[in-house]
C-alpha cells in the first residue's frame, strides 16, 4: 500500500501519481492522509485501484472517476464524484451539494446525508444515500438510480427524464413533472440489487416508493425508451 | 464568491486564542476572496465604557493629536489604540453622541467603522493574510469573531465596501452572495431613518437587521423576518454583543459548514476553514439547512 500525506505532498503530485496508474498498475491500494478539506482530491482516476482517503475533503473529490474504488473516511464537500464514469465512491460521513452530479456510471454510496441537488442531471450513475437528501435533488435527472433510505427535501426530481428514484422516507414535495409510480416486480428486483451493492442489509424494498417522470414536460417517445 | 469564517467561544479558556484561531481560519479562505478582507472581534466590555473603531486613509496625520482633540471636545479622558489604518477610541458610554459629533465636525476624513461596548471592526483592501497581519489579528483575544474575504460583485473594491458591515451598536454582518432587491430596500430603510455609507448590497442586509432589532426583535427573529424581505443569494453570519447567527437563503447555493463542540461554535464557507480548530476530529460537523435560522447567545 502506498500512503500519501497531503500535509507533506502537494495535491498536484498526488493527482499526477494517481493519473499515472493504469489497468495493470502495480500499486493497487493507496491511502491519502491529512486531506484537510482540500479540493479535487483523487480527481480523474482511470485505473481499477483502491484509494482510501482518511479525513474530510473539500470540493469535487473523486470527480470523473473511472474504474477506481474511492472511499472518503469522513465527509465530502460540494460536487463529490461529479461526472463519475464507473467504479465506486463511498463517503462514510455526509456529502454537500450536488453529489454525483452529471454522473454517467458507477456507484456512489453516502452513509450520512447528502444536501441539496444530489444527483442533479445524473446520466446513468447509481446513487445510494443512507440518510436524507436536500432540495432540488435529481433535477433534470436523465438516467440511473437514486436510492434514499431517509427523507427527500423540496422539489424532488424536478424536470426529470428517465432516472428512477426510490425513497423510503417522506418527500417534502415533488418537482414539476415528477410523480409517484407503481413498484412493479422488476423495480423491487432492481432496488434489491442496488441495496446489496451498497452493502445495505435488513431493509425491505417494500418500504420504498418509486418516483419518476410523468413525461409531460419533455417529448417522450416510447420507441426511444432503450436510449435511457 | 467570498469566504466567511466565524468562531463563537463557549469555553473561556480559549478566549486568549480567539485572534490566533480566527487568523488561521481566515487565511484558508484567501482564494475565495483575494481583493479585501475584514473581521469583527468581540471582547468583554469594560464597565461604563464604549469603543468606536475608526479608519483613516492617512493615519499618521489623522490620528496624531486626535485623542487629545476628542478629550477636549467631550470634556473627559479618552484612550486611543492605533493599529495601522484603524484606531479604537475608548470613551465613557454616556459621551458616545458627543464623541461621534466631534469626530464628524472636527475630523471629517476619519470614518467610524463600528461602535459598541464589545465590538471592534478592522477591514481593508488587500490580500486577506496581509490585512490580518497588518492589524495583528493573531494577537487579539475575545469572546467571538467573524471574518470575511471578499471577491467583489455588487460594488467597488474599497475599504468601506469590505465586510463586516456594522449598522448598529455591537452589530455586524458578513455576506456571501448577492441581493437583487437592495436598491428598493435601501430606499425604504432610508425613509425610516437608516443611513448608508456605500452602494453595497450587504450593507442593506445589515441595516435591515438593525432596523428590525430596533423594532424590538432579537437577532433570531430579525433573521427569520429577512427571509420574507430579502431577495437574492445569501449566506449571512451575524454578530451581536452576546450572539452569533447564521442564515442561508432558500436556494442555499452559497456554501456553509458548521462545527460545534463543548468549547465553541464555528462557521466556515468550506471545511478547510475548520481543520485547525481544537477537537475538530470529534466535533459535530454539519451543513446548515436553507431558510433556517441558527442562533447562539451567551
Amino acid at each position: 500500500m502506498r500512503t500519501v500525506d497531503l500535509s507533506k505532498t502537494s495535491l498536484r503530485e498526488l493527482n499526477h501519481d494517481l493519473h499515472r496508474q493504469s489497468s495493470g498498475a502495480n500499486e493497487m491500494h493507496w491511502e491519502v492522509i491529512n486531506p484537510m478539506g482540500l479540493h479535487a482530491v483523487a480527481v480523474g482516476v482511470d485505473a481499477p485501484i483502491q484509494v482510501d482517503i482518511r479525513g474530510s475533503v473539500g470540493y469535487y473529490c473523486a470527480g470523473m472517476n473511472k474504474h477506481a474504488t474511492i472511499t472518503v473516511h469522513g465527509s465530502a464537500g460540494p460536487g463529490v464524484a461529479e461526472n463519475m464514469m464507473s467504479g465506486k465512491v463511498h463517503i462514510t460521513g455526509d456529502a454537500s451539494q450536488y453529489a454525483g452530479a452529471t454522473g454517467r456510471g458507477g456507484l456512489l454510496v453516502i452513509e450520512g446525508n447528502a444536501s441539496s441537488r444530489c444527483g442533479v442531471s445524473m446520466k446513468g450513475i447509481d446513487i445510494v444515500v443512507k440518510g436524507n437528501i436536500g432540495h432540488m435533488s435529481a433535477f433534470m435527472a436523465q438516467s440511473g438510480h437514486l436510492v434514499v433510505l431517509g427523507d427527500a427535501g423540496d422539489a424532488l426530481g424536478d424536470s426529470i427524464y428517465e432516472a428512477k428514484l426510490f425513497v423510503r422516507g417522506s418527500v417534502k414535495s415533488l418537482g414539476t413533472d415528477c410523480v409517484e409510480k407503481e413498484m412493479r416486480p422488476e423495480h423491487h428486483k432492481e432496488l434489491s440489487e442496488l441495496l446489496a451493492h451498497a452493502g445495505v442489509e435488513d431493509v425491505k424494498t417494500t418500504s420504498f416508493k418509486r418516483y419518476g417522470s410523468a413525461r409531460k414536460l419533455y417529448t417522450f417517445n416510447v420507441d426511444n425508451a432503450d436510449a435511457y | 464568491m467570498c469566504g466567511i469564517v466565524g468562531l463563537f467561544l463557549k469555553d473561556k479558556s480559549l478566549e486568549p486564542q480567539l485572534g490566533a484561531l480566527t487568523n488561521t481560519m481566515l487565511g484558508t479562505m484567501c482564494d475565495r476572496g483575494p481583493d479585501s478582507a475584514g473581521f469583527a472581534i468581540y471582547s468583554a466590555p469594560a464597565a461604563g465604557k464604549t469603543k468606536i473603531t475608526l479608519q483613516s486613509a492617512n493615519p499618521e496625520n489623522d490620528f496624531n493629536g486626535f485623542g487629545a482633540s476628542i478629550a477636549y471636545a467631550i470634556g473627559t479622558e479618552v484612550s486611543l489604540d492605533v493599529r495601522s489604518t484603524h484606531a479604537v477610541l475608548t470613551i465613557p458610554e454616556d459621551k458616545i453622541e458627543a464623541a461621534q459629533s466631534a469626530i464628524k465636525t472636527a475630523h471629517p476624513s476619519i470614518r467610524m467603522m463600528a461602535t459598541g461596548s464589545s465590538i471592534e471592526i478592522y477591514k481593508e483592501v488587500g490580500y486577506p493574510t496581509d490585512v490580518a497581519q497588518r492589524f495583528e489579528l493573531a494577537s487579539m483575544s475575545g469572546t467571538h469573531a467573524i471574518g470575511h474575504t471578499r471577491m467583489a460583485t455588487e460594488s467597488a473594491v474599497t475599504t468601506l465596501g469590505s465586510h463586516p458591515f456594522s449598522t448598529g451598536a455591537d452589530q455586524c454582518l458578513v455576506h456571501n452572495g448577492s441581493l437583487a432587491n437592495h436598491n428598493n430596500l435601501r430606499r425604504e430603510l432610508r425613509h425610516d431613518g437608516m443611513t448608508f455609507e456605500t452602494e453595497n448590497d450587504s450593507e442593506v442586509a445589515a441595516a435591515y437587521l438593525t432596523w428590525r432589532m430596533n423594532q424590538g426583535l432579537n437577532l433570531g427573529e430579525a433573521l427569520k423576518k429577512s427571509l420574507d424581505d430579502l431577495d437574492g443569494f445569501f449566506t449571512f453570519v451575524v454578530g451581536t454583543k452576546n450572539g452569533f447567527g447564521v442564515l442561508r437563503d432558500p436556494i442555499a447555493c452559497k456554501p456553509a459548514v458548521m462545527a460545534e463542540t463543548d468549547q465553541y461554535v464555528a462557521f466556515g464557507s468550506e471545511y478547510r476553514a475548520l481543520v485547525n480548530l481544537p477537537g475538530i476530529a470529534t466535533a459535530r460537523v454539519w451543513e446548515p439547512e436553507p431558510s433556517t435560522v441558527y442562533f447562539w447567545e451567551r
